[in-house]
């Protein structure tokens, strides 16, 4: 299924580097229209005041982390739709057991390559 | 002072002659002895003589241990070691960070020459710029791993502190408190940065996981 490229990206990485890396990934993947928050707290605040079809976040950031987002995003009537992927360092059972019950569109262990994350995009764009 | 002679009391045994108040307090094994010392007086007791006696040998111990502590030089562990340490993986973390910046300027350079290219040349440097972006993502997954090791270093700095002030170095640093128990978010709880590649989870067996999920 194609990708809506025009669609709102948010990343959301404490990395300043890896923001970068996967902001250049994404435009490789022709998603122009991306933004980027370093917490949890930050990405909140953008997610509800704009209009974002797609989360791509990090799980170990303070003061909010990745989880603690995803649970925010998931009990927000607006949000609580909107696809989010995490990729983290993160790479136990319990976590990524605790980020599907708490509604994660898909799960990438860091470090990844761009064909994981083009995959991924890909199914949880096409369950949007 | 006692000559071992018997009383209505019974056996009594001589004073250990070498029991003395330590020259110097603080400490509260050192202090108990005293205590103990201060509270004799006249005969004693053969049980009240093994009792004292042990209670010199852990005296002794107490004075040993302090001057191993003292000739390991633990404040040096904490006043420079340590903070040497630290400073030494702060500037790891630095240089990698402006390192791997260089190679994504130069990247973004490269890509941008891309649409002067076609065919293979074209897709070449693409694929090339490509692999380039994923290896940079070490500069993430190494600084999360020297800031477990800084953590680290922070909890043994707290650990020696507390040692030190335990056995009466004032001119030491104060011992760190204790961390303070802080409730948690489940994500700060199971925030515990990059496993060791022999105990990481593979992208294949978290999407195996998540599968069993649906």
């Amino acid at each position: 299924m194609a990708m809506d490229k025009t669609t709102n990206v948010l990343i959301v990485d404490d990395y300043k580097t890896m923001l970068r890396i996967i902001r250049n990934l994404l435009k490789q993947l022709e998603f122009d229209n991306v933004e980027e928050a370093t917490d949890g707290q930050e990405a909140l605040a953008k997610l509800r005041a704009g209009q974002f079809g797609l989360v791509i976040s990090d799980w170990n950031m303070a003061p909010m982390t990745g989880l603690d987002l995803l649970k925010e995003v998931r009990a927000d009537a607006r949000l609580r739709d909107t696809p989010f992927i995490m990729i983290t360092a993160e790479s136990k059972t319990e976590n990524v057991v605790a980020a599907k019950q708490a509604g994660v569109s898909n799960y990438i262990v860091k470090p990844f390559n761009a064909e994981t994350l083009r995959d991924k995009i890909e199914k949880v764009m096409a369950h949007a | 002072m006692p000559d071992g002679s018997q009383d209505s009391g019974g056996f009594r045994a001589p004073m250990p002659g070498r029991l003395h108040p330590p020259p110097h307090g603080g400490d509260p094994i050192e202090a108990a002895v005293r205590a103990v010392l201060g509270s004799l007086s006249g005969d004693m007791t053969v049980t009240e003589a093994a009792l004292l006696a042990e209670l010199e040998a852990l005296g002794r111990e107490v004075m040993r241990a302090k001057s191993e502590i003292a000739a390991l030089r633990v404040d040096d562990i904490n006043a420079s070691h340590i903070p040497a340490a630290t400073d030494e993986l702060d500037a790891v973390v630095h240089h990698t960070a402006t390192a791997t910046n260089e190679i994504l300027d130069s990247c973004e350079t490269l890509e941008a020459l891309q649409p002067r290219l076609s065919g293979p040349d074209a897709e070449a440097l693409s694929n090339a710029v490509t692999r380039i972006y994923e290896a940079c993502s070490f500069q993430d997954i190494t600084g999360q791993r020297i800031g477990k090791v800084v953590s680290a270093l922070k909890a043994i700095e707290g650990r020696v502190a507390a040692v030190t002030a335990a056995f009466g170095r004032g001119a030491g640093p104060s011992p760190l408190p204790e961390p303070a128990t802080v409730a948690q978010t489940e994500g700060q709880a199971l925030a515990n940065g990059p496993q060791l590649p022999a105990a990481a989870a593979s992208q294949a067996e978290i999407d195996r996981l998540l599968a069993s999920f649906d």
